[in-house]
């Protein structure tokens, strides 16, 4: 008997059809993206719809891309030709930007596989758009203007401020992330009671960085104090856009690094409500640079286990003839309606989550 | 019994953790845009029933562990293990004083309750949501009095003492909420 019911509820749930979200979260998202094509429109940035299929990729080891295979006219190998699902459109749109495309945004679908989530869906609405001759100063006013003017009423936000990744660390875990052996990070975690996962190896720096981050740094961004005006003496918070700025040198990605000491990246991440919602870059130029870059991440990727994608040639050629000065970013659409509608479940404003699939 | 990777976590799923089987409460996916993947998952301890905080790389592995939950009929109890049997298979196993404790003030022979077994043997009694039991000690009943204002302790036939209204007498037969200890009504017969 109790088989026979569980039978029945499992194929109950599979015959379930439905949107996860409501019509209200949908409209919602309609009205969102409408505004951002809104705010790019009057700003003279272009729209571009570059392919999402495309024979190479991210490099990152922390980023999973999907494959796929053409096979059919244009393509004489009998087994076709590899094309990866785009984890961001990033390679094709420094392309159009070497070719002189001028200011650009694009907003459509990414992709990244292993990651599904309260927060992650493996597929998801990415804005990313490039600003060429904007400092990075210059830029994040951009980002928070967007990110303000697309929520509109929806999101009261507090004042933007300004965090580095390093003045973060000491003010929420304590401890300095440019300067602390990767022996007293992890000391760290576990004074503020985190035992270490067992997984992670002493060696593995960046590991450690990400695990404060996520437990203790994040969870804080993104919020301003606000007095409660009725008792006068407790203290409410609402969200604000926090720009988290100055990453360490080994998490650039395909940011430049400022020399100095410590050498930072001139990355950018923005945080609301604790939610990491965008990442961006004063874009690295230098051909050899990055093509160093991309064979350093594909030797980490190779000590994981993981396959290493084909070096995008026609990427560095375009860096080769000249990549204008430059800033860029990606923006999270979903989790800006997220925070918009007030959920912390990325299903309420999908229509169909992988798990509806 | 095998492993279970992160990507299989969910509420409910039983695992071993520094040697003790432990259920999964509460599941949580972190990773920063370009970062390393984490689990970040709230456990239970099933022996000792703390709720404990760990976090694991995400593809990382945990033994899975051989527990699960059968509906038995408690038996009896000889001083140092209490007895029950699965209704189905007739199969009696015996519990220790450790799995018993939270459930044995309420546990009447030929109840039935869930019996929580790691690798056969009982880890945890759940008793019924709700029990019947008899009064076998009170303060003399309020004849007349049934609006259940005020209340007195009663002793049950099990040993549980529960809060009752002033009309209840030694002998009745009391509906008892075993989750929270409180008297739901008197029974008929």
């Amino acid at each position: 008997m109790i088989t026979a019911v569980s039978e029945y509820s499992a194929s109950c749930t599979q015959r379930e059809w439905r949107p996860s979200a409501t019509f209200d979260n949908l409209r919602l998202r309609a009205r969102l993206l409408a505004a951002a094509r809104g705010f790019f429109a009057e700003r003279n940035v272009l729209e571009v719809d570059t392919p999402l299929l495309y024979p190479a990729t991210a490099t990152d080891p922390h980023l999973h891309s999907f494959t796929t295979c053409y096979t059919g006219p244009g393509v004489s190998d009998a087994d076709g030709r590899m094309l990866y699902l785009q984890t961001s459109p990033e390679f094709a749109m420094k392309r159009l930007l070497a070719a002189g495309s001028g200011p650009i945004y694009q907003l459509g679908k990414a992709f990244r596989n292993g990651e599904a989530g309260q927060r992650h869906n493996p597929e998801f609405t990415l804005l990313e758009w490039y600003r060429p001759g904007f400092t990075l100063v210059e830029f994040m006013s951009e980002v928070d203007a967007l990110v303000r003017e697309v929520t509109g009423a929806s999101l009261a936000l507090g004042r933007t401020q300004y965090l580095s990744y390093a003045e973060a660390f000491i003010r929420y875990a304590g401890i300095d992330p440019h300067a602390a052996s990767n022996a007293s990070l992890c000391q760290c975690a576990v004074h503020h009671g985190i035992i270490p996962p067992p997984g992670l190896a002493e060696h593995e720096r960046d590991g450690w960085l990400d695990l404060l981050l996520t437990h203790l740094v994040e969870p804080q961004l993104g919020w301003e104090r606000v007095s409660d005006d009725l008792s006068g003496s407790t203290t409410l918070r609402r969200g604000c856009p926090l720009f988290l700025f100055d990453y360490p040198a080994s998490q650039a990605a395909l940011a430049r690094i400022r020399s100095g000491h410590p050498r930072v990246a001139e990355r950018f991440e923005l945080y609301i409500q604790g939610m990491e919602l965008a990442n961006g870059y004063d874009e690295l130029g230098d051909v050899a640079e990055q093509r160093h870059r991309f064979e350093v991440d594909c030797a980490k990727r190779h000590a994981l286990g993981l396959a290493s994608p084909p070096l995008d040639e026609r990427l560095l050629a375009a860096l080769e003839a000249g990549l204008p000065a430059c800033c860029g970013v990606a923006l999270g659409v979903d989790r800006l309606m997220m925070l918009s509608v007030g959920t912390s479940l990325i299903d309420d404003i999908i229509s169909f989550p992988l798990a509806t699939l | 019994m095998g492993t279970v990777s992160t990507n299989e976590f969910k509420s409910g799923l039983k695992v071993m953790l520094d040697g003790d089987p432990c259920s999964i409460l509460e599941n949580e996916f972190v990773k920063p845009g370009k970062g390393q993947a984490f689990n970040r998952v709230r456990i239970r301890n099933l022996k000792n029933g703390r709720v404990i905080e760990r976090t694991f790389k995400s593809g990382d592995t945990l033994e899975a562990a051989d527990v699960v939950d059968v509906e038995m009929q408690y038996l009896y109890n000889d001083g140092q293990h209490w007895y029950f049997m699965n209704p189905e298979s007739f199969e009696q196993v015996g519990a220790d004083a450790p799995a018993v404790e939270d459930a044995i003030k309420w546990l009447k022979a030929e109840d039935v309750c869930t019996v929580t077994l790691w690798n056969g043997v009982p880890l945890a009694i759940t008793p019924p949501n709700t029990v019947l039991l008899k009064v076998t000690e009170t303060d003399p009943g309020l004849r007349g009095d049934t609006s259940g204002g005020g209340g007195k302790p009663a002793t049950l036939e099990t040993g549980a003492v529960v809060r009752v209204p002033l009309f209840v007498e030694i002998g009745d037969l009391l509906k008892v909420n075993t989750r929270t200890g409180e008297y739901l009504s008197r029974s008929k017969g």
